[in-house]
């Protein structure tokens, strides 16, 4: 089967980095909006402020919808380094597997059990301690990006091993392994960038309520709770606001700290990501390029650059050198040599030259639009917190439909960073560390990485079947969010209660008194299995 | 005992957790068309397992997680060898999971009837999966000396896997059926009783031949012990669910499991993937372990963290031990909330 041309390794490639851009489009939302949840949960715990309730409530719901989608599509990912990436399990196996099994005992149980005890907890165990039931969860999800990026980090710079005598990385100091420098800058980068994610979605919806209640005059008529609607939605786009104006900082800043490093340990990325032939002191850091369609050659290249500004992150000062692409290629040609070795393991591409140049268009507009998008994500904060300062309300269409459309930002943006970093080590999937000496360095080329035995066919029959299961998936829980994002908040102040015996309700409401909003809020947190 | 067969052991305990904790909820949404005559008690049997379905899940990617982290060569040989029932297996999971919280978006009986059949056809075809894995590694996969799978698609699938996946789904749902008796008060329980009645006799055959098969293979005496436990308890689980004691016949079947798992496990030692091809090209424990800085390591984090997931799990299902109840139903559009 030659569908499309692509052998296994293309199609395994493809299927991997669909799967994964979509599992991360849930897990920062989840990771960013399970912390604000649960510092709402928090402040109505201390507080006791009908609006706090209410936002945990809504907020929690929303959470919950894209948790579950987390964990399905995140299941995919734990089993595919054995489907699909043998030869690649095989080889960091000492190191890689390791961490996945910790990230499944120290974060998964915890974010699992302790999310099922809040959700069904409510009115059932102390209201502290079901309070720090979801923060428990919360810290599962960090602790799991944790453990997943120290994973990811180990291959973009493998630290604390040393070459076995079977020619694979032998792991010899853990610790290191735990704090390596990528790791902990790609952690905090991550973390920061989902409270971004989580901060632009409050703001997109909570304005959209806020104009949609005050074009209704919701605001002054509706006397029982609309008051307190309006400081939900109010608060929403006040805490988003602030929380992702804050984080965006934060993301420059650990950006810079992984950039630098970057040009350290993957020179190539990052002149690729700049399009940068030649090495220039000082280095200019390029705004806008474009190519002849489909090459790869650099000097089909043409860019509007600003002068000095990529020595400046590079190395922070405006003058330093920058080594471009064709010095770098060919320096990594001289190491790891100009073909593939000729071994069966390579399949087709033994014997074949190796492009150490990652895909320029790829990773150059990956790169802007992370950086782009992760603006725009400011900049819509800013004008929400603007537009709502002290008890305005925005009716611009522009504006909120406008900060309602750049929820997707900060998502794509994220996706964006991912494309980036994982296109820009390529041909590598390990790649060489450069604070090692050649002759004790690890590396690993991606097209060695692949299942031997699988075939392209069976590749193709994984990928599309997960592909319109998640887009069949994507579009119902996108449906879902609609839907609960067009109703707003429908709760009253009752705290919910666990399920009683009979039909009567503690408020003393039968069922049948009790509109459908009400009971579809009820239900999700208050569970209605 | 030394790492490699600690971590055997680590690995064999977290499958078998993985059936015992996961079966149950398996077993439970395989029977909500069979048990769950009305809605109202549909939703009683989902509420059962709603708490607890998704801690029980995470066995299943712990107990993978370890089979990377402490033998990847068992890992890399298996998988790939298995991709399309594996592959299976994810999609069932998946829809599962999303079934599970999905349901509660609308209040369309429809919809909540559509989200109720994927969680039984997920769980059904995640069980019959995982079955047929598992079916397929004890009893030998297709593999030359590299480990590689040799044939087509579905050269690692027979009648290996047939038995597996027979094994789980009997297993599953008399242990579903034995959970709501022990967790549900009405008609769903007396249902639920009289089903593991009947059926679990039958339904521990394909499980006892899988073991009994492993056994005979490869076994030691004390797997032979075992196998025997597993047998009796078969019997002594039928006589509890007669005299009404669901805790026992409860304990009694997952009795039945454990001691059917020591006895495939204990039997297949130090074997993890048997070679149908050639016995030489069978992949050991040794063969496929990790070096024993790294198991070292994660011998610490597992002594310290298991106990720590064990306490928590336990108090969660202490949290939700009562038994619980169905609403009087009004009608089928109108349908009980809260409950």
């Amino acid at each position: 089967m030659d569908l499309l041309g692509m052998d296994t390794l293309d199609v395994a490639r493809w299927q991997f980095g669909i799967t994964t851009v979509y599992h991360f489009l849930m897990v920062p939302l989840t990771i960013g909006l399970g912390i604000l949840v649960a510092v709402m949960h928090t402040m109505w715990v201390r507080t006791g402020k009908p609006e706090w309730l209410r936002m945990t409530r809504f907020w929690g719901r929303v959470y919950l919808v894209n948790f579950v989608l987390g964990v399905a599509t995140g299941l995919v990912q734990e089993f595919q380094f054995g489907l699909a990436w043998s030869e690649y399990s095989r080889f960091v196996g000492d190191v890689f597997g390791s961490l996945l099994a910790m990230e499944a005992l120290l974060a998964f149980f915890l974010e699992s059990t302790f999310l099922g005890l809040w959700i069904f907890g409510w009115g059932r165990i102390p209201k502290k301690l079901h309070l720090a039931s979801l923060w428990a969860a919360v810290i599962g999800s960090i602790v799991s990006a944790y453990f997943i990026i120290a994973a990811n980090s180990w291959m973009q710079h493998p630290v604390g091993v040393v070459v076995g005598e079977d020619g694979r990385p032998q792991q010899v100091d853990f610790l290191a392994v735990l704090t390596n420098n990528t790791a902990l800058a790609a952690f905090t980068h991550a973390i920061v960038a989902a409270l971004v994610v989580a901060g632009a979605l409050l703001v997109g919806i909570g304005l959209y309520q806020l104009r949609k209640r005050k074009l209704a005059g919701a605001s002054t008529t509706d006397v029982s709770g609309g008051r307190v609607d309006d400081t939900v939605w109010r608060r929403s786009v006040r805490v988003g606001g602030w929380v992702s104006l804050a984080a965006f900082v934060l993301v420059a800043v650990t950006g810079d700290w992984q950039g630098k490093l970057m040009y350290h340990q993957q020179p190539l990325k990052m002149s690729s990501a700049e399009a940068l032939c030649e090495t220039e002191a000082p280095a200019p850091f390029s705004v806008f390029a474009w190519a002849k369609l489909g090459s790869n050659e650099c000097d089909d290249v043409h860019s509007y650059t600003i002068p000095g500004l990529l020595s400046f992150l590079a190395h922070g000062d405006f003058s330093s050198p920058v080594p471009g692409i064709e010095e770098l290629q060919e320096e990594y040609a001289a190491v790891y040599g100009e073909t593939y070795p000729d071994d069966p393991s390579f399949g087709e591409r033994a014997g074949e030259p190796v492009d150490y140049t990652p895909v320029l268009a790829a990773t150059y507009w990956s790169f802007r639009m992370m950086i782009g998008l992760g603006g725009v994500s400011a900049g819509v904060a800013a004008y929400a917190l603007w537009a709502t300062r002290r008890g305005r309300v925005p009716t611009s269409r522009i504006g909120v439909y406008g900060s309602l459309v750049a929820v997707g930002a900060p998502f794509a943006a994220n996706a964006a960073g991912w494309v980036f970093t994982e296109i820009g080590r390529q041909p590598f999937v390990v790649y060489p560390n450069p604070d090692v000496p050649v002759d004790e360095q690890v590396w690993f080329f991606t097209a060695q990485a692949v299942s031997p035995g699988v075939t392209v066919a069976e590749v193709w029959t994984s990928l599309i079947s997960l592909g319109l299961l998640y887009g069949a998936l994507a579009v119902v829980e996108l449906a879902i969010l609609v839907r609960l994002f067009r109703r707003g908040v429908t709760t009253g102040d009752t705290t919910p209660t666990p399920p009683a015996v009979g039909s009567t309700r503690t408020d003393g409401r039968s069922d049948d008194d009790r509109s459908d909003d009400e009971r579809a809020d009820d239900d999700v947190l208050s569970f209605a299995y | 005992m030394d790492l490699q067969t600690l971590w055997f052991a680590a690995v064999a305990v977290l499958w078998t957790g993985f059936l015992l904790l996961e079966g149950f909820d398996f077993g439970v949404a395989a029977l909500l068309p069979v048990l769950g005559r009305r809605t109202a008690d549909r939703h009683l049997m989902l509420r059962t397992i709603g708490p607890v379905w998704d801690g029980n899940e995470v066995w299943l990617i712990t107990a993978a997680g370890a089979v990377f982290a402490a033998f990847p060569g068992w890992y890399a040989t298996w998988l790939p060898a298995l991709y399309l029932p594996f592959v299976v297996v994810l999609l069932g999971l998946i829809v599962r999971a999303v079934a599970f919280e999905w349901r509660h978006s609308s209040h369309d009986p429809r919809w909540d009837a559509t989200w109720t059949r994927v969680i039984t056809g997920g769980s059904l075809v995640a069980a019959a999966g995982v079955g047929a894995a598992l079916g397929a590694t004890t009893l030998g996969l297709p593999i030359d000396a590299d480990g590689t799978r040799v044939g087509g698609a579905f050269a690692g699938l027979g009648w290996s896997s047939l038995l597996g996946a027979a094994a789980v789904l009997g297993f599953s749902v008399v242990h579903g059926a034995l959970f709501l008796a022990l967790k549900t008060d009405g008609p769903v329980r007396l249902r639920a009783r009289a089903f593991a009645l009947r059926w679990s006799p039958v339904a521990a055959l394909p499980l006892l031949a899988w073991a009994g098969l492993v056994q005979l293979r490869s076994g030691t005496t004390v797997t032979a012990v075992l196998w025997l436990v597993a047998a009796l308890a078969v019997v002594v689980t039928w006589t509890r669910v007669r005299l009404d004691r669901e805790g026992q016949a409860f304990a009694g079947w997952a009795t039945v499991l454990l001691a059917s798992a020591a006895t495939l496990f204990g039997s297949a030692h130090p074997v993890v993937v048997p070679s149908t091809i050639d016995p030489a090209f069978d992949v050991t424990i040794a063969q496929a372990s990790v070096s024993d800085y790294t198991l070292t390591v994660m011998t610490w984090v597992a002594a310290v963290g298991l106990p720590v997931v064990l306490a928590y799990q336990a108090w969660t299902y202490w949290v939700f031990r009562r038994r619980l109840t169905a609403e009087p139903e009004h009608d089928d559009s109108a349908e009980p909330v809260a409950a």
